[in-house]
């Protein structure tokens, strides 16, 4: 399949991905889910996604390689739109007949690039750090107190909420939008629609309640 | 009504254009659009200008030569019609209306408000059509049922006028609901399903090539098609298209 | 005998078309390579013939001033299309479709012409499912039929209301089979401005490429004229804006004859006018006939009511309402040919029962319709005691599962919900029976140019049936035309590529250039339109629905003033090599103030009254058209002179062997 070149083969690259960075975002939001329940829970189930070897050495990579095929593929396809057409319109009214958040889909995913630094910058590059470069001794207890940590700061935290919002509308239509990419579109789409706009709230939102909680309750 | 035009006049493919500003007087709501621009061209002649040069032919919403941006949308602000079948009635006394040709790199301005759309020609070319020779002898047209559904749903697909408002209302300039009508229209009746691989492979690289942007799902071609051409078509070719790539 | 032969072979009437198929001559596979075809206007006929003759392997040249050949006016038709299929075993047969076809063309057309139309019908609707027309279909996947005007049996093949469209994408996309092999050129947006005739042959065509504005030279072996009918020259009709006569009338006027011109269908369900700035009118089609019930008030003051806005459609009763044609015609109803509902309409609101703010318009109801199919619906889903509201609700289901495009486009047009209140309709020119005279083989009097479809005048005689038009386009393109043109095409192999620098090509070339200079030096008052609508009032006037030899003898004088009017005073702005419509509609509009001076002149001549040709000093006493056998039972054809009125008649006598001719009854 001529996944570099045929329009059709690209926007189910990008669904694919898309729809496996969603599922990402499911596992990721149970765990720290647990954080606001039980931080021991947080713990030991942090400590296990740090430790384990498939999901170091193999899901992780597998998740970043993802991420940035996800993001180049959307710079390439936003590239190609672009250059469609040439004289943009004098009067061109998007808001008629279309959402603002199918329509921007590079920004909310540009913001969530931006977040996405941010968030490594907070924790994967001291995880990684911790764990590889500086030999500390094992300590499973560790996460959650770090994690309350970096929600001290309420300028933080608050990025960290317009990014949900960002990443709200960003699945409002990517996560319904992949199927009808990959074909998928028939009685059950209205059902699954609905199913995919909940996600779209409820996950972002979840996510969230958690970084304001944890803010909340230094 | 009195109105003020804002319209797009560019003298050739390789001159620059501008908005043009007309003010018009005595339009009544009963006009379609296009008849409201002859009163304007017949005034410009009058008055010894250059008409406003624009597609139409039919006037019964049917042919698809009439195209248009108007305020911003395709085909204006009504909904199911094109610019012949709009009405002045959608319209108030006092309004400006922006009038631009249809902008696609795969649409280049031939003059004012008339654009190239042969690029949907060569869409089709590439392989809408069944294999069969027109010789008369085939077989009996009631020896193959098809199914009402499928027969309905062809149909419907069929019903595409080729105007370009799709590729006209997308932010990405894409043509994907027009190949899908086309490839959808075929791949549903038995007749088709032959050569049902070749088509899409043939149909969508030849959009591709002609610098059509791609499909973002974002809905606004099936709002703006005159005809209601539904997005389940570019489902359905987006699944033709993965089967075809699997197979071939 | 005349010096026109129509070529009809001999032998029974059955037989004819088989025998002729054998006899004509073959061009073998290889040859065809070295034979070029140009093919001018791509709507059913031309676009079927095109398609038809890359196939045999022919080298073929399409023009259309459309940007794509899609786009020709064939696409608008909406009702259907007939085939003698007898799919509904309702006792249709190749004879039936004949006869239907002769009776319904007031015995003016030719018997071995119609049989063999009547005889390739079903061979198209097979060709059609095989292209992928996607036909409306029962639930058991067989073809559906409706009935249309004129006929007794349901034989109409039908894609809502778009079957033109239907149709017209599936012989584009046979020519777009071929235009992908290289077979087919496609010219769009090119116009041909005249013909090129070699050695008495045509052999070519002189076109403006409507984008540049350049002037071309085609050559070719044999053209093939599929231009479509002259409506235009009414100004107000249904074909499409740019639909013209040039084509025609520029071979008509290098030898070829033009045919009964004045046979004029004027359709009797279109949407009323409704002011001076319209530009077109738009069509209803007749399948609405099959369930819409026309009728007007039965008390004048009723109608001035209606027409005052005081009382509605709603509030008459039954016994207050005059349904004009199940009472004058109550074998055919609602459902007798165009040209008889068409006159019954005006008869009507010229006696002052119209209803709409003119009174130039009558009714379209589809209140009982909606009733019964409701009853129906509902018995079928098992409720048999249903209410008044679930009866309505199931039944505009089905009247929009019918017409659903149809209704659409009547509410966006007048505003007005034709399921609430009944449509307002009334007559306007539709479709031209006359057109260039053609032989059995659909060529002209001059040899290697061929006319197909409306262009031609053959097979519709004095009044067309409905749904017959696209017939008669797809069977003279995709089985007729192939087999004949190769009977010429045969002599050709030999002849090798037309050279296009002779002195034939650069005396077409420059007269061209002559008349578009002309033209664009002209710096007169008026525009274009403002002589086109002038010409449309003299012809509806004078030359419409109902006629007389001193309004046609006026129209004749005023057209002529017109014309040189029009030579002196039109003021075209723009260049000559750019694109320029107001050009290109003053070369249509300089034909059109030709053609209908010799409309005019073959109504006059016409002495009688017959299928769309209505002449008030021939009817019978209750209204109907008279017609005079005796004298009149031939095909004018004219022969250009240098002036429209002093064009030759020629006459085709017509006869009749299989058909008993006697006066046309609906009743």
């Amino acid at each position: 399949m001529a996944i570099l070149t045929s329009s059709i083969a690209r926007k189910v690259a990008m669904a694919l991905s898309g729809l496996f960075l969603v599922v990402f975002l499911a596992q990721h939001f149970t765990i720290n889910v647990t954080a606001v329940i039980d931080p021991d829970t947080f713990n030991s189930l942090s400590h296990f996604m740090g430790h384990n070897f498939f999901v170091q050495f193999i899901a992780q990579p597998i998740l970043i390689f993802g991420v940035i095929f996800h993001f180049v593929m959307g710079l390439v396809l936003e590239i190609r739109n672009r250059s469609a057409r040439q004289i943009s319109y004098k009067s061109f009214k998007g808001n008629k007949n279309s959402t603002w958040a199918s329509r921007n889909m590079i920004i909310s995913g540009a913001v969530i690039l931006a977040f996405l630094g941010l968030h490594f910058y907070d924790f994967w590059f001291p995880e990684i750090v911790h764990k590889y470069v500086e030999s500390h001794p094992e300590d499973a207890t560790r996460y959650y107190g770090e994690l309350v940590q970096k929600f001290e700061s309420p300028i933080r935290t608050a990025l960290y909420c317009l990014s949900f919002v960002l990443l709200a509308l960003h699945l409002w239509h990517g996560f319904s939008s992949s199927f009808q990419s990959m074909g998928w579109n028939n009685k059950y789409s209205k059902g699954l629609r609905g199913f995919t706009q909940f996600y779209a709230i409820f996950i972002p939102l979840g996510f969230v309640f958690i970084a304001l909680y944890l803010h909340f309750n230094q | 009504m009195k109105l003020t035009l804002k319209i797009w006049r560019q003298k050739n493919a390789n001159t620059k254009g501008e908005l043009k500003t007309y003010p018009i007087d005595g339009i009544e709501g009963d006009m379609s659009f296009l008849e409201m621009l002859d009163v304007l061209n017949e005034e410009l002649i009058n008055k010894g200008d250059e008409p406003v040069v624009f597609d139409h032919d039919c006037r019964e919403g049917i042919c698809g030569s009439c195209s248009l941006q108007i305020n911003g949308e395709p085909h204006g602000p009504d909904r199911l019609v094109t610019t012949c079948q709009l009405h002045m009635r959608m319209f108030n006394d006092g309004d400006t209306i922006v009038i631009e040709p249809f902008r696609a790199k795969a649409f280049p301005v031939i003059k004012d408000l008339v654009v190239d759309r042969t690029s949907f020609e060569r869409i089709q070319q590439a392989g809408g059509y069944i294999s069969v020779n027109t010789s008369g002898n085939t077989i009996d047209a009631n020896a193959i049922p098809v199914n009402k559904q499928d027969a309905d749903d062809s149909f419907n697909a069929a019903t595409c006028i080729g105007c370009g408002a799709c590729v006209a209302a997308c932010k990405n300039a894409s043509a994907m609901l027009f190949t899908s009508a086309k490839v959808s229209q075929f791949a549903l009746l038995p007749q088709g399903k032959v050569e049902a691989t070749e088509r899409v492979l043939n149909m969508v690289a030849q959009m591709d090539k002609e610098g059509f942007g791609n499909c973002t799902n974002t809905g606004a071609c099936e709002i703006e098609c005159p005809k209601g051409i539904s997005l389940e078509n570019i489902a359905r070719m987006n699944r033709e298209y993965l089967n075809a790539s699997i197979k071939g | 005998m005349s010096i026109l032969d129509s070529k009809i072979p001999e032998g029974p009437l059955a037989d004819k078309w088989t025998k002729h198929k054998n006899d004509v001559n073959l061009v073998n596979p290889a040859n065809k390579r070295n034979i070029d075809v140009i093919v001018v206007g791509t709507g059913l006929a031309g676009g079927s013939a095109a398609a038809t003759l890359a196939e045999l392997g022919y080298n073929v040249k399409t023009f259309c001033y459309q940007d794509s050949p899609r786009r020709a006016h064939s696409i608008a038709a909406q009702g259907g299309i007939n085939a003698a299929k007898n799919y509904q075993g309702d006792g249709d047969s190749n004879y039936r479709l004949f006869y239907d076809t002769v009776k319904g063309g007031d015995y003016r057309s030719r018997e071995g012409n119609v049989y063999r139309l009547a005889e390739v019908s079903a061979n198209i609707i097979d060709q059609c499912v095989a292209q992928g027309v996607p036909f409306a279909r029962e639930y058991g996947g067989m073809l559906d039929n409706r009935s249309f005007g004129g006929v007794l049996v349901s034989r109409t093949f039908y894609a809502k209301g778009q079957t033109g469209q239907q149709l017209l994408l599936g012989a584009y996309s046979a020519m777009n089979r071929q235009i992908n092999r290289g077979k087919i050129t496609p010219f769009n947006r090119h116009e041909m401005l005249d013909l090129v005739i070699v050695d008495g042959k045509a052999r070519g065509i002189i076109a403006r490429d409507l984008v540049s504005g350049k002037i071309e030279r085609h050559s070719a072996h044999a053209v093939v004229i599929a231009s479509g009918g002259y409506g235009n020259v009414f100004f107000l009709s249904t074909n499409a804006m740019g639909s013209n006569a040039t084509a025609a009338w520029k071979i008509h006027k290098r030898g070829a004859y033009f045919a009964n011109p004045c046979y004029t269908q004027i359709h009797p369900t279109c949407i009323p006018v409704s002011g001076d700035h319209q530009s077109k009118l738009t069509l209803m089609s007749e399948s609405l006939r099959n369930d819409g019930r026309i009728w007007v008030p039965k008390k004048k003051e009723d109608a001035i009511a209606i027409r005052e806005g005081k009382k509605k459609a709603k509030d008459l009763s039954e016994d207050e309402r005059d349904y004009y044609l199940e009472r004058r015609y109550p074998s055919f109803g609602n459902l007798v040919p165009r040209d008889v509902a068409s006159r019954a309409a005006k008869e009507r609101c010229d006696a002052g029962f119209g209803v709409n703010k003119t009174g130039q318009a009558v009714f379209l109801d589809f209140a009982s319709a909606i009733e019964r199919y409701g009853k129906e619906q509902a018995a079928m889903h098992g409720n048999h005691n249903p209410s008044k509201e679930e009866i309505t609700k199931l039944g505009k289901q089905v009247i929009e599962n019918k017409y659903g495009n149809l209704f659409q486009m009547y509410e966006k047009i007048v505003d007005e919900n034709p399921y609430e209140s009944p449509m307002m309709i009334y007559p306007a020119v539709h479709y031209t029976m006359g057109g260039i005279w053609v032989d059995y083989n659909l060529q002209s009097t001059i040899p290697g140019c061929y006319v197909t479809g409306e262009a031609n005048f053959s097979d519709h005689g004095a009044n067309r049936l409905g749904a017959s038009a696209l017939m008669q386009g797809l069977a003279d393109g995709y089985f007729v035309l192939p087999y004949t043109i190769g009977d010429y095409l045969s002599k050709d192999i030999k002849t090798g590529p037309i050279p296009t620098d002779t002195k034939e090509f650069d005396e077409a070339e420059n007269k061209v250039l002559q008349q578009l200079e002309t033209l664009i030096n002209n710096n007169g008052k008026h525009s274009v339109d403002y002589f086109h609508k002038k010409l449309g009032h003299i012809m509806w006037n004078k030359c419409g629905m109902a006629r007389n030899a001193t309004d046609l003898a006026s129209a004749m004088t005023e057209i002529r003033a017109l014309r040189e009017e029009f030579w002196k005073d039109v003021k075209v702005p723009g260049e000559l090599n750019e694109m320029n419509a107001e050009l290109e509609k003053a070369m249509r509009v300089a034909d059109f103030l030709e053609l209908g001076e010799l409309f005019a002149k073959d109504a006059l001549h016409r002495n009688e009254s017959c299928g769309g040709h209505f002449r008030e000093e021939y009817q019978t006493e209750e209204g109907e058209a008279l017609r005079d056998d005796e004298n009149f039972m031939y095909v004018a054809a004219w022969e250009y002179t240098g002036d429209p009125a002093q064009e030759i008649l020629h006459k085709e006598e017509l006869k009749y062997e299989n058909i008993e001719v006697k006066s046309r009854s609906y009743k």
